[in-house]
């Protein structure tokens, strides 16, 4: 599943001494478990190795880095995503929410902030941009007050904001684009496209900022009381609740963050492009729970981790991007992608079999 | 243990009906045995070498108390469960029962304690279910499905719309229901599974008109429940199970309650713990007035309630007498109404939380329900309430986590393959003592124990006794519900009997014995007298459902 479970697997099986030595199946098993654990792993190195061999230009770093660029937008996606299906429940208005902010920023950058008076006011890229978090926080945070409070499925209640996001983004420029992120130097806000565009080190600046949320949410996931109660709420919420644990607090908790990644995602977004269109990220909430399904998180919840969803990412964004290198047409990438993502599932149900078979031997 | 002690149960029981019954028919005719009937689930022996009979056209009771092995023995006889070993004989010849299928072709129906309906269809569509009248070969016959369930719910003096969803009807109306399903079928061997824990005096009545018509029809009825008062009226045998044995087989006329609690309870005094009191201490939880309201009738009542420091005080009562309501209710996670004082302050914080930082501190009924996070390793469950006292700058040293979890574990003697085991690794008895070492690490005052003993071996329950007892004499406040006379006998100083949300008792000293905590838990006595004081001037009537 991840990791941590790879690490930790042979620390916790050794100290139990086989009483005649483990038989040739029983290895074979274990091999077996361990690949399927990592599996995520495993499939991300054969994938580059099949492309590798296939395209001379596929491992080129130049093309490493495009690819790596690609996984950024839908890996942040999908950590806040995680968060989500951690506690049991599901985000799918994080496209809409991304293009929503997208809208938001591009108007403010583009055309100002009309005062009540009639005067424009041009806001700092900083403020823009925390703007844009923000509206993330404030979308995600309705989410999780309808689950809570009005009891919504978390499925209705975000395909609705699914809607809603959209529209209003639409609504924000009337179905227009706001062609031009650039800034002007009287205004003061010059500077967007630094952080979709720019490079640090020879490396984009999206990717580090990728690698900066990961990390946070790695220990938010992993050496926070807050990371533990989500695990808890989603492992099961009514035991969480006689823990103690305000399962309402960490529900909403967890859409304000998925919201504010997906903000975040759809800025990235329109940086890269340095124009704000009101169908930005359609159909990205898609490849976010994709890969936080194929990272090994478990749409029950209680399941998953961070690391996990980014090599999902990897996976899916190396996978879509070989494809189009070695020439396969759209629609069969679609289909690839698919399978992909199925045999996915199929791979953990076996792990979950495999498992359980070596514990039932074991005991 | 299997062995059984007190009065002498004969190893063939058509003896011992010779010897000592008052009145036996001597032509009545075994129509069912088990023979040397045994069930293991894992290591637990759940049913250890069983032998029992059910006489043709007789009531045949079967008591014993919660984990007894009752419900093992009835799945076995209906089907749902194969036996380890031994045989089972119906009409003299040997027969497999290897599924529900089996046993319906076989004659045997039974109606579960807890129903088993489709509540989204109607009431013909429900007692139809899975073996639909047909018109022709394809199309459900719903003018004969109608007609027969009317018949059928007329023999069971019932009224009730045919197309009626069975989800609106009150549960003991759903009950009567179930039991209808089953007539329809022809049974010869009709098994009961407490039917009349959600039904009303009137429905009981009812209930037992149709058990007379069945046993005048020649049809052999298998009766399990709890209720002495009630079993007593209609049975005509009776078995008492105990910790997987029989331990008593008599016709109901050679036994009185007293013989058949002292039956139930035994006297086996490797698994009991003998609690000595310590000193009495100051108040710590006091409790006035707490209601439930629940959808029918209040699920809690107006109960009040103290618990002293160094005390150890038991709730006991039947399945449904509110007493996981109350335990709910006083953890801050049901609505109620009434005053909770703890240490002399009102607790006015709602949710569970605020109950907890006032020193309560609740281990649930149900482990796998509400007590653990399956999903999550041995040390993740222990810390779960206090998780957030244990960070360093806002993240959790790992060291710490240990350090605490380690020691609370050494100090319960929780047994586990490590901190970072899966928690569903651990024996039952074990996974208790993770959610009773996650409570006492949130520095609670008073304990809250709802029946802290379910579902784990011998050992284990005298364990989690000795820790109690233990735990009082540190200066906690016990307070613990049980279902099972002698724990609730060892173990408390004092005992409050709950039944239908009131407390119809409290007893300690000389007054507690097992007569007076089955008297107080299930007579109707009391319980009329109950509905009567508190004022509510109605009668039972075939609308009245729980």
């Amino acid at each position: 599943m991840s990791n941590a479970d790879v690490a930790a697997a042979p620390s916790t099986q050794q100290p139990a001494p086989e009483p005649e030595g483990p038989s040739r199946g029983d290895t074979f098993a274990r091999v077996g478990l361990l690949l399927l654990r990592g599996r995520t792993l495993v499939v991300l190195v054969l994938l580059i190795i099949l492309f590798g061999t296939i395209s001379q230009d596929y491992l080129t770093s130049g093309n490493v880095i495009v690819m790596t660029k690609h996984v950024a937008i839908n890996a942040i996606l999908a950590i806040g995503v995680t968060f989500v299906i951690l506690t049991g429940g599901i985000d799918l208005s994080v496209g809409s929410i991304a293009g929503l902010s997208s809208m938001i920023v591009g108007g403010l950058l583009y055309s100002g902030l009309t005062l009540p008076g009639g005067g424009v006011v041009y806001l700092s890229v900083v403020v823009v941009i925390l703007i844009g978090l923000l509206v993330g926080c404030f979308v995600g945070s309705v989410n999780g007050i309808l689950i809570t409070k009005f009891r919504v499925p978390p499925f209705i209640a975000t395909l609705g904001m699914l809607y809603v996001a959209r529209g209003a983004a639409q609504l924000s420029s009337n179905g227009g684009t706001f062609p031009n992120l650039a800034g002007t130097p009287g205004h003061g806000n010059e500077g967007f496209h630094v952080i979709g565009v720019d490079k640090w080190l020879g490396i984009p600046v999206a990717v580090w900022i990728m690698v900066a949320v990961a990390a946070v949410a790695i220990l938010v996931t992993t050496k926070t009381p807050f990371g533990r109660r989500v695990y808890a709420v989603g492992g099961n919420d009514r035991a969480a609740v006689l823990a103690g644990i305000r399962v309402s607090r960490i529900t909403i908790a967890v859409y304000v963050i998925s919201g504010a990644c997906a903000a975040l995602a759809g800025m990235l977004l329109t940086s890269e492009l340095g124009a704000a269109y009101p169908d930005t990220a359609t159909t990205y909430e898609l490849n976010a729970i994709a890969a936080a399904v194929l990272g090994g998180t478990a749409l029950s919840g209680g399941r998953g981790t961070i690391v996990g969803t980014v090599m999902g990412a990897f996976v899916i964004g190396f996978l879509a991007d070989g494809l189009v290198l070695v020439g396969v047409s759209t629609f069969w990438q679609s289909v690839v992608k698919g399978a992909v993502i199925i045999l996915a599932i199929v791979m953990e149900q076996a792990q979950q079999r495999l498992q359980s078979t070596l514990t039932a031997r074991a005991g | 243990m299997s062995e059984p002690t007190g009065h002498a149960a004969p190893s063939s029981p058509a003896q011992s009906w010779a010897r000592s019954s008052g009145g036996p028919s001597v032509d009545d005719e075994v129509v069912l045995r088990a023979i040397d009937v045994t069930k293991a689930y894992g290591g637990v022996q759940a049913l250890k070498s069983v032998t029992f009979e059910a006489f043709r056209g007789r009531v045949n009771v079967v008591v014993g108390e919660n984990g007894a092995g009752k419900s093992t023995l009835m799945k076995i006889l209906s089907g749902a469960e194969q036996p380890s070993s031994g045989s089972i004989v119906l009409d003299g010849q040997p027969v497999a029962i290897d599924s529900p299928r089996d046993a319906s072709g076989l004659g045997i129906g039974i109606i579960h304690q807890e129903l088993s309906l489709f509540p989204n269809m109607s009431i013909a569509e429900n007692l139809f279910a899975g073996r639909e009248l047909r018109r022709g070969r394809r199309f459900v016959d719903h003018a004969a499905q109608r007609a027969r369930t009317a018949e059928v719910l007329g023999r069971l003096g019932q009224d009730l719309d045919p197309d009626g969803m069975v989800g609106d009807l009150p549960i003991g109306k759903q009950q009567l229901v179930e039991i209808a399903r089953v007539l329809l079928e022809d049974v010869r061997i009709l098994i009961m599974d407490e039917p009349t824990s959600a039904l009303s005096n009137h429905e009981v009545d009812v209930l037992f008109g149709v058990m007379q018509d069945l046993r005048r029809d020649d049809v052999t009825i298998i009766y399990i429940s709890h209720k002495l008062d009630e079993f007593r009226r209609i049975g005509d045998y009776v078995t008492v199970l105990r910790d997987g044995s029989v331990v008593a087989h008599e016709h109901m006329s050679g036994t009185d309650t007293g013989w058949i609690v002292r039956q139930m309870v035994g006297r086996d005094p490797d698994s009991l713990f003998a609690r000595t009191p310590g000193v009495i201490g100051d108040v710590l939880l006091d409790v006035s007035g707490i209601t439930v309201q629940g959808p029918v009738r209040p699920l809690v009542e107006d109960v009040s309630l103290q618990v002293h420091a160094g005390e150890v005080v038991g709730i006991y009562g039947l399945m449904g007498a509110g007493r996981t309501e109350l335990f709910e209710a006083l953890m801050g996670n049901r609505p109620s109404t009434g005053e909770v004082t703890v240490r002399g302050k009102l607790v006015t914080g709602d949710g569970v939380r605020a109950r907890q930082l006032a020193g309560l501190a609740l281990v649930p009924e149900d482990r796998q329900r509400d007590g653990l996070v399956q999903t999550m390793s041995v040390g993740d469950n222990v810390l779960l309430s206090t998780i957030g006292k244990l960070t360093r700058r806002g993240l959790l040293p790992q060291g710490l986590e240990r350090t605490v979890a380690g020691d609370k574990v050494r100090e319960l003697s929780i047994k586990i393959p490590g901190l970072t085991a899966p928690v569903t690794s651990l024996s039952g008895g074990n996974q208790q003592k993770v959610v009773l070492a996650r409570a006492l690490l949130t520095e609670p005052v008073v304990l809250l124990l709802d029946e802290p003993t379910r579902g784990i071996d011998v050992g284990a329950k005298s364990q989690i006794a000795e820790i109690m007892s233990a735990l009082a004499a540190e200066g906690y406040g016990v307070l613990f519900v049980s279902s099972e006379l002698a724990e609730v006998m060892s173990l408390a100083d004092r005992v409050l009997v709950m039944a239908r949300g009131h407390v119809t008792a409290e007893l300690a000293g000389a007054a507690l014995t097992e007569e007076a905590l089955v008297t107080a838990s299930a007579s109707d006595r009391v319980l009329a007298a109950v509905t009567a004081a508190s004022d509510e001037p109605h009668q039972p009537t075939p609308e009245d459902s729980a």
